[in-house]
């Protein structure tokens, strides 16, 4: 009898993921229908872009420059062994805007600005404001949900450039002014190496993508939370989990796909 | 937190997002030197292309005047078919030498124009008639060593 309780169990957890990730779709399916609220009266989504965005700035800017500078020290000391200490700015510029910007920014966004999302909304929906909101014919979709996510989406590009430039100036503050690597050609190997369609924008791509899985993994996982203190602490801790493995593996497809063999 | 002050936040926020991405394009990219602005294509053929990538930059008197575009093995005459992009703002002549140069010892390989005197000019799609190929290091030192050895042969038999 065991194999087939065993088999039972494994099919039952299959369609219960099955399951929350068809209803996760048709949320998003849902955010995207009745974004135009958020839209319109854009000064709700500008409202979340200062709690998501402009509130995650300081960490943002911190974790970029002490990056960088770990980067210009660490790179200075493998690439000094081969003589070529001045592609100190190509390696800290590269691996800044191609990964490092989008990901680790989408990561720290993830527990800084996503927790805080999945923490509201599904509070929102323990204390039954949602289910008040619709009793007065507002869609909480429209009115709650979909301001978050595109605050989401706008905010994620706009952090990973800023880390990835507050790391540049960390690796040259490192590279340059302390280490002392030759400054002209600290930065035009790094503009000689550096493409801007090729590795910035598609940075920009990467990051605008992790926004959109970020705030859809927060949204969703608020909006689907058990209405109990309990079922909300594990929803947040389900938000940063997922979010986290999610923009990783997403990483890796998008860098499959645009740095190709180039 | 009232409107106003919410409103200049995310204002600033904005900025300076904006700012950082302008300075990752000017400062960290090389979109302030980019090659835009039209071009036309020439062909060349190598024998041995050795380590060129496409987008590696052509370079004529040492200034960027294009990109190799794509690289091909031609199975007709057993050659390297390499297509460049060049600068619209620089004609070629017909006589010109191309060749495969590497910047420094280990660096990137390039295409070198070197201009010959002739009067016509390369048109798009046309053919380089001259080329040489890429120096393979490791055959020079292999020549190098051979030739010493023959020398030191030939100083053994006169002593």
């Amino acid at each position: 009898m065991m194999p087939a309780r065993l088999l039972r169990q494994l099919g039952h957890r299959v369609t219960d993921r099955l399951w929350r990730l068809g209803f996760a779709s048709r949320f998003l399916l849902m955010t995207i229908l009745y974004s135009g609220t958020s839209l319109r009266r854009f000064q709700l989504t500008i409202r979340e872009i200062y709690f998501t965005g402009v509130l995650s700035l300081i960490i943002i800017l911190v974790s970029g420059l002490f990056v960088g500078m770990v980067l210009g020290l660490q790179g200075y000391d493998t690439l000094q062994r081969y003589g070529s200490s001045e592609a100190l700015g190509i390696l800290v510029a590269l691996s800044l805007v191609r990964e490092l910007g989008p990901v680790v920014a989408a990561l720290l966004f993830a527990s800084r600005a996503g927790s805080a999302i999945t923490a509201e909304i599904g509070l929102m929906k323990a204390t039954e404001q949602l289910s008040a909101m619709e009793m007065m014919a507002v869609n909480p979709i429209a009115r709650v949900v979909a301001p978050r996510f595109w605050a989401g989406v706008i905010s994620m590009p706009l952090l990973a450039a800023l880390f990835s430039a507050m790391g540049v100036l960390g690796g040259y503050l490192v590279g340059v002014q302390l280490i002392g690597v030759d400054e002209g050609s600290f930065w035009s190997q790094m503009q000689a190496a550096v493409d801007f369609r090729q590795d910035i924008m598609n940075g920009v791509i990467k990051s605008c993508v992790f926004g959109a899985i970020v705030s859809w993994i927060a949204v969703f996982e608020g909006y689907d939370a058990d209405p109990t203190a309990e079922g909300v602490s594990r929803a947040t801790t389900r938000t940063v989990v997922t979010s986290s493995l999610a923009i990783l593996a997403a990483d890796f497809v998008l860098t499959a796909f645009m740095f190709r063999g180039l | 937190m009232n409107r106003a002050v919410i409103d200049l936040w995310v204002g600033i926020f904005a900025a300076l997002g904006l700012v950082a991405l302008l300075f990752l394009a000017l400062k960290v990219g090389n979109l302030s030197s980019t090659d835009v602005g039209e071009t036309y294509s020439l062909q060349a053929r190598f024998d041995n292309i050795g380590g060129l990538k496409v987008r590696a930059p052509v370079k004529s008197a040492g200034v960027v005047v294009g990109r190799v575009a794509e690289i091909r093995f031609d199975a007709k005459d057993y050659m390297a078919l390499v297509s460049m992009q060049i600068d619209n703002r620089y004609q070629f002549p017909r006589d010109t030498f191309a060749t495969i140069n590497t910047s420094g010892l280990l660096g990137e390989q390039y295409v070198g124009f070197e201009v010959g005197g002739d009067t016509a000019l390369l048109k798009a799609g046309d053919v380089v008639k001259k080329t040489q190929s890429a120096m393979v290091l490791e055959k020079l030192i292999s020549q190098f060593m051979f030739s010493k050895a023959a020398e030191d042969e030939g100083k053994k038999t006169t002593d």
